[in-house]
């Protein structure tokens, strides 16, 4: 019959394109042949190796000092990167303190990548109404500049840790429900949906399934881009004062404390910010690179 | 492999006999409304599809044409319980939908394969996943599904072993559109939608598709609304053709009927901008000049009137009713020259194919 020879067609025409393979597979094999990104990606996981085993790195304790060992410079033997203003040994402070910039960066960017696409794909799916609620809203926050949105709601809830999550939390939620709205709702109007719908799945099923599958990435890879502007605003609170309190150490803090040494010692003086500007420079770098390798189309 | 697979999910059963058609669309209406300023004040709609009245019998192929913007698509989505419908019937196998008959249940009954072969996968999902989902949301067991599935790419002409993992971004358009065939029925309906389903493919492939379509058909007793602006693929396929001009019917009949006789002038002119595969008989002037009127805001009385050559006082002020074309009652059009009542000068007259020949 007809169908047998089309069939026999196919597959001789299929020959030369290889097996497939998982798409994930494949987007860490574009990612591996990514120079710049893998270097930026090791250098992530070397930190974050770093910030995570600092008690068992046989650091100095970030908090004692000694006045007599004020701003020793870098290299100084037992203080492989000098000391600060109080004598506080500066490796050990900046691999402590990279502990709470990273979680500060980090964690509010998880915690509004979640509830940015909860809000962002219920948007974009259901639309009318609550569509037009929820993206009026997000409006309403786009109107002030990140940084003074999380100056003031933190100068709201006032300082510390907590409050300085929440508020940027509050800072990263509008432009991934943006974000997740605009990409749901042009997956909401491919036919796949409709073919779903079809099958008589339910809505959250279909959402589950088809949509959520192919909106996360791109809303995963904005939510990456964001974690070093995260990590910038909270040093920025807590150079303020309104994140971590002294003497913890905390990279945007300690840019703080050591303003006035800068005329002693200016190499110490910019080390804290030197890891900011190296993190988040790699956090950007890493977060294209997933991007570039995520757009696996042909 | 049909015994198979009904074992696992069964076609909804004929419940109205074959006398009972399949589907009855009775005045059917869906009005897009166009939504502006700050509070969504209404300014008017556009009338997608208005007052659509027609049958599909069991087992036939009914072919609809029209160019764009006629209101094809809003059709089947409503016939497919995509859109919803503002008012009219729609009633599959003597049960209405929204009365005695769930989306649910009509979805048991009908499927769609849709005109974009890559919109319409998921490209996350393996084509056997795909196939599979359907049949798993109704209760099927996984692995039946999934048996079910691989047995209905080979039946669609792609080998299992070989397609089955593969992404949608792996095939060819005529392989993808196999694999949305191979989805559709592996809910067992009983009614099929191809909207535009073969417009996208290259010609050789178009062929192939259009002859699984017509073996599949056979086996599983399907019946099929054929949506194309192809009339020689429609010829090929439609056991019957219906003609849409701006939201409504203009002219419904057999397909030889229709071919023999084309009794609107709207189908007329549509059939003479079929390019002509005779080189001496080429087609020199435009058949239809302009675009269609703007659907917010139809012409008057017949919609056709303002492109029509045959137009006059009477096409402007009242709306033709369907009619009988030379008396068959199975052909039928909506045009003031066939109602010698009407007061149009040409009403009578015999016939308008011999006037655009």
């Amino acid at each position: 019959m007809s169908v047998t020879a089309e069939t026999t067609m196919e597959i001789a025409r299929e020959e030369v394109s290889g097996s497939s393979r998982g798409y994930w597979h494949e987007v860490f094999r574009r990612l591996r042949r990514d120079p710049v990104a893998m270097a930026c990606g090791t250098l992530i996981l070397l930190l974050l190796a770093a910030v995570i085993l600092a008690p068992w790195l046989a650091l100095q304790d970030p908090v004692t000092g000694s006045m007599i060992q004020r701003l020793k410079p870098v290299g100084t033997p037992g203080h492989l990167l000098g000391t600060d203003e109080l004598g506080r040994d500066m490796l050990s402070r900046l691999v402590y303190g990279g502990r709470l910039t990273l979680l500060l960066g980090l964690l509010p960017v998880l915690f509004a990548f979640a509830i940015g696409t909860a809000l962002g794909v219920f948007a974009g799916y259901v639309g009318g109404i609550f569509n037009t609620v929820i993206m009026r809203v997000v409006d309403i926050f786009f109107a002030f500049p990140s940084i003074l949105l999380a100056i003031a709601i933190s100068g709201a809830l006032g300082a510390g840790i907590v409050n300085s999550l929440v508020s940027l939390t509050i800072v990263f939620i509008p432009p991934i429900t943006r974000v997740a709205e605009s990409v749901t709702a042009s997956v909401r109007s491919l036919e796949y949906v409709d073919a779903a719908r079809i099958s008589g799945a339910g809505p959250l099923t279909v959402v589950r399934v088809h949509v959520l599958g192919n909106v996360l990435s791109p809303i995963f890879v904005y939510a990456t881009s964001l974690t070093s502007v995260s990590m910038i605003l909270a040093a920025g609170l807590s150079f303020l004062g309104l994140g971590v309190r002294p003497p913890e150490p905390e990279w945007g803090l300690m840019l703080n404390t050591l303003r006035t040494a800068i005329y002693i010692d200016p190499l110490i003086a910019a080390l804290p910010g030197v890891m900011i500007f190296l993190t988040s420079l790699c956090l950007n770098l890493l977060s294209d690179g997933l991007r570039s390798a995520m757009n696996v189309k042909d | 492999m049909t015994d198979q697979q009904g074992t696992d999910l069964n076609a909804s059963p004929d419940r109205g006999g074959p006398a009972q058609p399949l589907v009855i669309a009775r005045a059917l209406k869906r009005y897009f409304p166009i939504r502006k300023g700050l509070f969504g004040r209404g300014k008017g709609a556009v009338q997608a599809v208005d007052d659509v009245s027609f049958t599909v019998r069991k087992g036939e192929t009914l072919g609809i044409v029209g160019e764009s913007g006629c209101g094809k698509s809003t059709t089947a989505r409503l016939l497919v319980g995509l859109a919803d419908i503002d008012s009219g019937d729609l009633i599959f196998d003597g049960d209405k939908l929204g009365a005695t008959l769930t989306h649910r249940e009509l979805w048991a009954g009908v499927q769609m394969v849709f005109q974009d072969s890559y919109a319409s996968l998921n490209p996350r999902m393996t084509i056997e996943d795909t196939i599979a989902f359907g049949p798993k949301m109704r209760g099927v067991a996984a692995k039946q599904a999934h048996a079910a599935a691989r047995d209905l790419l080979a039946r669609v002409g792609l080998a299992p072993e070989r397609f089955a993992g593969r992404y949608p971004h792996e095939l060819s358009g005529g392989q993808r559109q196999r694999v949305n065939i191979a989805r559709a029925l592996a809910m067992r309906p009983r009614l099929i939608i191809l909207d535009e389903a073969v417009s996208a493919l290259d010609k050789s492939v178009e062929a192939q598709v259009l002859n699984l379509l017509a073996d599949l058909k056979a086996e599983f007793g399907l019946t099929y609304v054929f949506i194309s602006h192809d009339l020689n693929v429609v010829r090929f396929i439609s056991d019957r053709i219906m003609v849409m001009y701006l939201g409504e019917v203009v002219e419904i009949g057999p397909v030889e009927s229709l071919w023999k006789k084309r009794a609107h002038p709207y189908t007329a002119a549509l059939f003479a901008a079929m390019p002509s595969m005779d080189p001496d008989n080429r087609t020199e002037v435009p058949p239809l000049a302009g675009d269609p009127p703007n659907p917010i805001n139809p012409p008057s009385g017949c919609r056709f009137h303002t492109r029509c050559r045959f137009a006059e006082e009477v096409c402007a002020t009242m709306k033709p009713a369907a009619r009988p074309v030379d008396g068959e009652a199975a052909h039928m059009a909506a045009c003031h020259v066939l109602d010698p009542r009407s007061g149009h000068t040409m009403a009578g007259a015999p016939g308008l194919e011999t006037a655009d020949a």
